[in-house]
């Protein structure tokens, strides 16, 4: 199973090597930078509303169904791009690997999560763990690989549909292995020792957006991601502005070094601490991820400019807690709600990565711009960010400790009268 | 899953079968890493 989901998620993490295709297409097609970011933006946004609207359709028909809807939409997608590209038609790219591709990656992306957790029901952190470090593992890969795809080819339009249509054709093969090689256990009892899968309570996808639990959880991995993203998305600039002044600049090879080592933190962060939440338990690693993150943050903005390696850390450090943030969510929402539909409940979470996507951007370029506008340079251009960002984890943190055991009321009543209850409340809606 | 052969676990006369999807993923992981590996060593060499 583990190969299975990797085979899906390292396929469909290509999403975070979108950047690549830009500057080919914006002079292939006369674009401007803001145009040809919106493949990735709306196929973000489709990530968000296909794993929210699309989970309990994934519970249903089972992770074969859903790899196989995450193959054809992410393939037809980068054929569709190939189309637009060699045509010349913008609109088809942003339709093709955007809207169709983006539900690909949405379905993709929880199509193994509920079955990883009914494999390993008592390493259920490690289990998510391994198949959303792929999601991290697929940029490392599409990134030098469409590089040189692109050099070979040409950056013209013809060369870029030649490129689309690789991809197209490669992950559909690549993907193949997930849909073949999936299974669900044959019973309800786990297939390593330890605990039933469906053990304690159990809750629906339909009742758990109604208990406070899954919106504090929300903000939790709202506030985990904006953390998160505020360091990914300027990481270059960022260590070159924060020594801009020293006696030990940072030149643009070395800070490329840099955004490659926080993708090496994110992406072992999401296996490590994710196991490591097998453990010491879920709430105990988010009080790491937040508390300890707002610490590190703390450190950057006091200390960061006067020590490169101390800056490097604490990034790292708190990188690795973004990718564990992700990859622990799914063992959370299942000792919380039961495995029943914890694939419906994580696709519905996940709407809170699509507002972080906006929030961690935003929040850090708007502030980074104005301080330029007042004539600020170097670290001082971040500090308030910084000081945003260490009150948005406390945020989380707090949201955390609130996190308590669902109530009763809202518990399935027994695992072999759950889809029984379910059809009932369909029938009633 | 509704069928029956997604439902039962893999046997270990098929454990040549899992072996290869894990050098299926493996390859191309390892290709992800080697070239980070080689980005990363700039911050400390450029």
């Amino acid at each position: 199973m583990p190969p299975a989901a990797l085979s899906v998620h390292l396929s469909i993490g290509q999403a975070y090597a979108w950047s690549v295709f830009k500057p080919p297409l914006e002079s292939a097609l006369g674009l401007s930078g803001t145009q040809s970011a919106l493949p990735f933006q709306l196929g973000i946004v489709m990530l968000g509303l296909s794993a929210a609207f699309g989970g309990t359709l994934v519970e249903r028909n089972g992770p074969r169904w859903a790899m196989t809807v995450a193959l054809l939409c992410f393939s037809s997608g980068f054929l569709l791009s190939a189309l637009g590209a060699s045509l010349e038609q913008y609109w088809l790219i942003v339709l093709g690997y955007g809207f169709v591709g983006g539900i690909g990656l949405g379905i993709g992306y929880i199509s193994p999560v509920s079955t990883l957790i009914k494999w390993f029901p008592d390493r259920p952190g490690m289990a998510t763990g391994i198949a959303i470090m792929g999601f991290g593992g697929g940029a490392l890969i599409a990134s030098p690989w469409s590089a040189q795809m692109l050099e070979s080819f040409g950056s013209d339009s013809s060369g870029i549909a030649l490129a689309f249509l690789v991809h197209g054709l490669s992950y559909a093969v690549f993907m193949l292995l997930g849909v073949l090689l999936v299974r669900v256990p044959r019973t309800e009892k786990p297939v390593v020792s330890g605990p039933s899968v469906l053990a304690g309570p159990q809750v629906s996808a339909k009742q758990a957006v109604r208990t406070p639990q899954f919106w504090l959880l929300w903000i939790v991995l709202c506030m985990n991601v904006t953390a998160g993203i505020g360091i990914l998305e300027k990481a270059a600039p960022m260590i070159t502005d924060f020594f801009a002044d020293t006696s030990t600049p940072v030149s643009v090879t070395a800070a490329a070094g840099f955004v490659a080592l926080l993708s090496a933190a994110n992406m072992a962060g999401r296996i490590g601490w994710s196991s490591t939440s097998d453990l010491i338990g879920r709430k105990n690693i988010y009080r790491v991820y937040l508390g300890v993150g707002a610490l590190m943050y703390a450190l950057i903005a006091l200390f960061g400019d006067s020590s490169k390696p101390l800056f490097v850390l604490c990034a790292l450090v708190i990188l690795s807690f973004y990718g564990g943030g992700f990859a622990t969510v799914p063992a959370y929402l299942k000792d919380l709600f039961g495995a029943y539909q914890v694939g419906a409940i994580h696709g519905r979470l996940l709407t809170a990565w699509s507002t972080a996507g906006v929030l961690g951007p935003l929040i850090v370029n708007w502030i980074a711009d104005r301080q330029e506008e007042a004539g600020r340079h170097g670290a001082s251009l971040y500090g308030l960010s910084f000081v945003i960002m260490i009150g948005l984890l406390v945020v989380g943190f707090v949201a955390n400790e609130l996190v308590r055991p669902v109530a009763p009321r809202h518990h399935v009543p027994a695992p072999k009268e759950a889809a029984h209850v379910e059809r009932q409340q369909s029938e009633s809606a | 899953m509704s069928s029956d052969s997604s439902q039962s676990p893999p046997s270990p006369d098929r454990r040549w079968l899992i072996a290869l999807a894990w050098v299926w993923v493996g390859v191309p992981l390892a290709y992800g890493l080697y070239e980070l590996v080689r980005k990363a060593t700039q911050l400390f060499t450029g």
